[in-house]
């Protein structure tokens, strides 16, 4: 869109089937709904050279038409005025919704697709007017803004908005301050990546105990309000306030994701850490409530308990079983950090990921032959940029590291029921205080 | 039928959009330099240059550059888009999974 609008260079963008919707949608939302777009088969990752040529040589999917007639009509066909759009156009949001049943309005706000697909409490205003009071910010004070994909444009929400889906979620007032800290990230819950990402977020400081949230056993399961309910509204704000998640349009995961209906949220188990709290790692202090989120949750790895002879290796051998691309965040039961503390003499949680670090490693061949590391990671190593520029310069059989150290991290959670713990595929990205949400 | 409720609506608000200019198309691309623009996503090199085939056995008369971007398709690219602005007429732009 950048080369065609900036740069004055004529264009056509070829695009797979699967994507039709999405990209023409796209087209419009940034102004230029009559961008000339070809489509092929999906897909074409994995496909010989020959296959590759009959896609070119063949017809267009969406249209039956041949694919490279379209290609070049696309180049030297003039524009009429009705494909170049509106000079401008809005899109107002009211605030109300028409009066109507209970369950007629339950089952709008489904075709709408403005919930999860399980019942939702819904937001009159005097529910809303509840969640509103707990926090002492105006309804009308903009909280962030979010988008499914870097394409799109940024929708605003305000604490309102936010108020209006915690309603939804089921969340009570109490919880309405890590709601809005949430929200005021501006990462998503709803990325319509095609890898079906999900989030996370890990609440820390006094407020988890203030409003009763679980570290303990059964924390990132349905056996808490709070934790239930703080994800259920921070995946309803994202899809909502970004302006929609609807599969095909503005959602492309393609086998979908089932952490995404509470977006894996729990609070980090403090008080049996044998390490500091992880926003206190991030700069808060340990009084200060704070929340921290992750995206492109989708891997789990899982073990008991660090066994005395081969941990180095178990740790290796399930490191080395996520995908190279999205970093390890170690979730550990109180029972299993206090292990690597006894295994490894990691007494600082810094100790520990040093050595998750060093051990994350796979022979350079097989590092850059994976699909994601090709696509996101080998584009920036031959642009230079570190440190995968110096991995790309590795013999083929040299084992390089999988990860950047300062993407790994370690989160304590857990009751201490038995040692067992896992490793989720997730990319950190802020941590931000509920403090200034109250 | 049961009771009338009044709720409210949960979606955000959208910026306003307005138009961005289109480039105007070329008469033909007979003699003209076409930049085949390789997202590098998904081996989306591998079909650029079957289409870079195509064209040098169907369209003889267009020439054709293979141009991977810089960086990730994330980043934005000025140096590979003021090269293909100064240097070629025209873009194919691929590949969107």
């Amino acid at each position: 869109m950048t080369i065609e609008s900036k740069y004055g260079v004529p264009t056509v963008a070829v695009h797979t089937d699967k994507f039709d919707r999405v990209v023409r949608s796209v087209s419009v939302v940034n102004g230029m709904p009559g961008l000339r777009q070809v489509f092929v088969p999906q897909p074409i990752m994995g496909k010989t050279a020959a296959e590759l040529y009959a896609y070119v040589d063949g017809l267009d999917p969406i249209t039956g038409r041949p694919v490279m007639q379209e290609i070049v009509e696309g180049l030297t066909r003039p524009f009429e005025e009705a494909e170049r759009g509106p000079l401008a156009f809005e899109r107002a949001t009211p605030r109300l919704v028409e009066p109507d049943t209970e369950d007629n309005l339950q089952r709008l706000f489904v075709d709408n697709h403005w919930t999860d697909m399980l019942p939702i409490v819904l937001p009159t205003e005097a529910r809303v007017e509840a969640m509103l009071r707990g926090t002492r910010r105006r309804p009308d004070e903009v909280v962030g803004r979010m988008r499914s994909t870097h394409f799109r444009e940024q929708w605003e929400y305000t604490v309102e908005k936010v108020a209006v889906n915690a309603v939804m979620a089921g969340a009570r007032p109490e919880y309405f301050p890590v709601i809005l800290a949430l929200g005021s990230t501006g990462v998503t819950a709803r990325s319509s990546s095609s890898s079906a990402m999900a989030s996370m977020a890990v609440v820390n400081g006094p407020v988890r105990d203030e409003i009763a949230m679980n570290a303990g056993t059964g924390a990132l399961g349905p056996y808490n309000h709070a934790n239930a309910t703080i994800g259920r509204a921070y995946g309803l704000l994202s899809q909502n306030g970004q302006g929609g998640s609807v599969p095909g349009t503005s959602y492309m995961g393609n086998q979908g994701n089932n952490y995404a209906y509470n977006s894996v949220t729990f609070a980090e188990n403090e008080e049996r850490s044998p390490w500091e709290p992880f926003h206190v790692q991030h700069g808060f202090g340990p009084g200060d409530s704070a929340v921290s989120v992750w995206n492109g949750v989708r891997s789990t790895a899982f073990t008991l308990g660090v066994r005395e002879r081969h941990w180095r290796e178990h740790v290796g051998d399930m490191l080395r079983g996520m995908d190279p691309s999205v970093p390890p965040t170690l979730l550990l039961d109180p029972i299993a950090a206090r292990q690597f503390v006894d295994r490894g003499g990691f007494a600082k949680k810094d100790a520990l990921i040093d050595w998750l670090y060093d051990h994350a490693r796979m022979p350079s061949s097989q590092y850059w032959d994976y699909q994601l590391v090709q696509n996101y990671l080998y584009p920036r190593a031959t642009f230079g940029e570190e440190p995968w520029a110096g991995k790309l310069r590795a013999a083929p059989d040299e084992p390089i590291p999988m990860f950047r150290r300062e993407d790994i991290h370690v989160v304590v959670v857990g009751g201490e029921t038995n040692g067992y713990w896992r490793i989720m595929g997730a990319t950190y990205q802020k941590t931000a205080s509920v403090d200034t949400w109250r | 039928m049961g009771d009338r409720i009044t709720v409210l609506n949960p979606m955000g608000f959208a910026p306003l959009v307005t138009r961005k200019e289109l480039a105007p198309r070329l008469n033909t691309l007979d003699g003209k330099t076409v930049y085949l623009v390789d997202c590098r996503f998904d081996d989306s090199d591998v079909f650029l240059k079957q289409m870079q085939a195509w064209l040098a056995s169907h369209l003889p008369a267009v020439r054709t550059v293979f141009k991977p971007i810089s960086s990730v398709y994330l980043v934005d690219d000025p140096a590979t888009w003021e090269e293909i602005r100064d240097r070629g007429h025209a873009a194919i732009v691929g590949v969107g999974h």
